[in-house]
């Protein structure tokens, strides 16, 4: 065991530190700086945010360095996520589904053109991606993918819906998986194409969210016809390269999320002791203290799962145990850090908005942490995995094709 | 970056489990269970003659020169085979408390008898206010004599040995009792492992060089947790074979959601508590600056979690766990007991919140 750095990493780190530093839009993280709240305040926000990102090649830094990225080591895109969130930086946003899902998608199953005609846009941002996965049917059970890509030819005509389709109505292309073989298995009859959004026939629908917020769509495909150099790779590989795709949505960020969740407490701490019940601070309060230092202890434990698991990955290459239940793991506990944020604002938890404590933060984070159990697999079909493929428990009801791996649920935001 | 154990400590592991399954099988165990003093001696000797109790110390003091990051993978196999000797608390408790604490003379003096197995010392802590520090402790040495009474000593019916946490005018800090300890044998709720009270009125008392509770007693619990995580794992083991071969319905009960549902629940139970046992090893061994905060969030969530954890191996068991003659109750109730000792989760709790500036 030796959890020290390198020196090369401390110099990586130095760096970023520095770059952070020198770029964080002014007057962030102050309380002068009023955050972008709407949708459309978020998007132009992280447009401007992502693109000094991306000026200074710290977008897709784990893309290989043919493909515009720095090649960065995996302790390196490690580093570079703990340094955004311990400087609170804002997140990835508008250009998260092209460097982290469409790129290496792309990079590992496009032709040569597909890859000098896509990749580098996405870097520059001069292209912004979305994730056409799932679907009001092809939730937890993606291969039952139904939005139907008939081969005609030279082109494809697309018809169906997606849903939960992140940035759908300010994408220039998404990242669709469809059905392009009616007569297979049904995991064996799907195919990527990367679709132009500005082609007739699409029609993304913002999906109002239990927050207020529209960060999703729905997408309607009607008769869209798409050419047939639009598809990615093989005909009928879209399963396969759908695993692909969803093995990018976690990884090095983990221990940056850590830090982000720790920020997240360290708010509800100050909070805890500028709020009142029975007449002592509520980080006193003996029914309060014991659940916010558990709250304490948990996040802990997410960082020494996180660092168990980046050991397994650069000794062996795959995660360990630890990886396997590490979502299950953090995502409650994010569900019960933010039970606990609303109980502890006691009755102005009745409040929302500019008249909540915090502006609504804990409501707005007890809400969004739904998320975290639902998409990318959600808590049922994670414990239907660990059982079956950990503990090697016999399969019951069939809720998935055998075979299938890392492929659970289609949310890619995590 | 390395957060794993080596080669060597894997391999340690894997032969202590092929020797305690082959020589500690619950029905070892059981021979012990109906005598509240009851322990293996044979097992002793023979964990002797493999060298495991020198490992941790200096091969000048009998030992094999490795450091406490080697005992904690053997302490969890030493745990999934609720073997009755009290290698955790001779060897990983009073023996550590004896070495980082002990001046160079009364390492010598203490260590080789523990390191050949030959001794038995175990810590002394817990009085009648049940807590797990300073505040804890009013037991009082004046001109070298000890009084006071401890209580939950575990091996304290079969120790040679008492390392006391004690007052010193008004500071506390380690002693050795070697003659003079009044033990009053308990009815321990682990049926595997001896408990007592001991009282001390005058007995000669040495104090060990380094003075205050900390590392030695932050050790101690962290090796607690290592063995807490062994236990666990073998309830999780026994749990899940279990819903594989038992059938309902016309088939295993295994291939319910309501069960295997529970078990991957244990799974993620058991990982994040063995993450925390480790993280507090690592910081213990190292004397990492957060390793105070580190083995209260290992002892306050492993005490919860795998306590969880045993509840649930026995209700996925249903009504054959609840029977005397299935071994359940042994893991179980040694679980229970862990979760005790050393500081509940409460009190760990409360310590983390004051080191998070709460």
């Amino acid at each position: 065991m030796d959890l020290s750095q390198s020196p090369s990493e401390q110099g990586f780190r130095a760096e970023v530190r520095a770059w952070i530093e020198k770029n964080l839009p002014e007057g962030w993280g102050t309380p002068a700086f009023k955050d972008p709240r709407s949708f459309e305040e978020r998007v132009a926000f992280s447009k401007e945010w992502e693109a000094k990102l991306a000026k200074d090649g710290w977008v897709g830094i784990h893309w290989p360095k043919e493909y515009g990225g720095r090649g960065a080591s995996y302790m390196e895109q490690i580093i570079f996520h703990e340094e955004m969130a311990r400087a609170r930086a804002p997140q990835l946003f508008i250009n998260f589904v092209g460097t982290n899902l469409a790129g290496p998608t792309i990079m590992a199953h496009g032709t040569e053109e597909q890859k000098k005609r896509y990749l580098p846009p996405i870097l520059s941002m001069e292209e912004i991606w979305c994730q056409g996965f799932s679907e009001p049917n092809a939730g937890s059970d993606l291969a039952n993918v139904q939005t139907r890509a008939e081969d005609k030819g030279d082109h494809f005509v697309v018809n169906g819906q997606k849903i939960w389709t992140s940035f759908a109505h300010v994408a220039d292309w998404c990242l669709l998986l469809c059905r392009t073989d009616t007569s297979v298995a049904k995991h064996k009859g799907l195919s990527y194409l990367l679709v132009d959004m500005k082609l007739p026939g699409i029609d993304p629908r913002p999906l109002k969210q239990i927050t207020g917020d529209a960060e999703f769509n729905e997408v309607f495909f009607t008769d869209c016809v798409v050419p047939k150099e639009y598809l990615l790779g093989e005909m009928n590989m879209g399963w396969s390269y759908a695993n692909t795709t969803l093995s990018h949505e976690r990884g090095p960020a983990f221990l940056g999320h850590q830090i982000r969740f720790r920020n997240v407490l360290r708010d509800l701490f100050e909070a805890a002791k500028k709020t009142e019940r029975d007449g002592v601070p509520v980080s006193e309060h003996p029914a309060f203290r014991q659940k916010l230092a558990a709250a304490y202890a948990e996040l802990e434990i997410m960082r020494y799962i996180g660092l168990r698991n980046i050991t397994s990955i650069l000794k062996h290459g795959r995660p360990g145990t630890e990886g396997s239940v590490a979502k299950l793991y953090w995502s409650h506990m994010v569900r019960r850090m933010q039970e606990l944020a609303l109980s502890v604002t006691g009755p102005a938890g009745a409040l929302d908005g500019e008249d909540a404590m915090g502006r609504g933060q804990w409501q707005r984070g007890y809400l969004m942490s739904f998320a975290q159990t639902i998409a990318a697999g959600s808590t049922e079909i994670q414990k239907n995995i660990i059982s079956e493929r950990v503990l090697g428990m016999p399969r019951g009801e069939v809720w998935a094709p055998k075979g299938r791996s890392g492929a659970a649920g289609s949310k890619g935001s995590a | 970056m390395d957060f794993d154990f080596s080669p060597d400590q894997y391999t340690l592991r894997d032969e202590a489990r092929r020797f305690l399954e082959a020589q500690c099988p619950t029905g070892h165990v059981r021979e012990f269970i109906d005598d509240p003093a009851g322990w293996s001696s044979t097992l002793w000797k023979q964990m002797a003659d493999l060298g495991w109790m020198g490992l941790p110390f200096p091969e000048e003091l009998g030992g094999l020169g490795q450091s406490f990051l080697d005992l904690v993978l053997l302490l969890g196999e030493l745990g999934r085979a609720v073997a009755p000797v009290p290698f955790l608390s001779s060897v990983a408790q009073a023996g550590q408390v004896l070495l980082r604490h002990g001046s160079a003379a009364q390492r010598e003096r203490w260590l080789p008898g523990i390191a050949s197995g030959e001794k038995v010392a175990t810590l002394a802590i817990a009085e009648a206010a049940g807590s797990y520090d300073d505040a804890g402790v009013s037991a009082v040495v004046s001109g070298g004599r000890l009084s006071g009474e401890k209580r939950y000593v575990l091996d304290a019916p079969i120790a040679d040995l008492f390392v006391v946490a004690a007052r010193d005018g008004s500071d506390v800090r380690w002693f050795v009792v070697e003659e003079g300890a009044d033990v009053v044998t308990q009815r321990s709720y682990d049926l595997t492992r001896p408990i007592g009270s001991v009282s001390f009125d005058g007995a000669a008392a040495e104090p060990l060089e380094a003075p205050g509770l900390e590392p030695g007693l932050g050790i101690a619990t962290a090796a607690l947790t290592a063995e807490m995580v062994g236990t666990a794992s073998k309830i999780l083991d026994l749990s899940v074979s279990y819903a594989k071969e038992r059938e309902q319905f016309g088939r295993p009960i295994g291939s319910f959601q309501a069960i295997k549902h529970k078990c991957a629940e244990m799974l993620t139970d058991l990982e994040s508590s063995r993450s925390a046992a480790f993280y507090a090893c690592w910081a213990v061994a190292t004397d990492a600056e957060d390793a105070p905060l580190a083995v209260a969030v290992a002892k306050s969530y492993c005490s919860d979690a795998l306590a969880r954890l045993g509840g649930e191996g026995v209700q996925v068991h249903g009504g054959i766990a609840f029977t005397w003659e299935h071994d359940m109750h042994l893991f179980l109730k040694r679980i229970k007991t862990a979760e005790a000792l050393f500081g509940d989760a409460a009190e760990h709790r409360e310590r983390i919140a004051q080191l998070a500036g709460l």
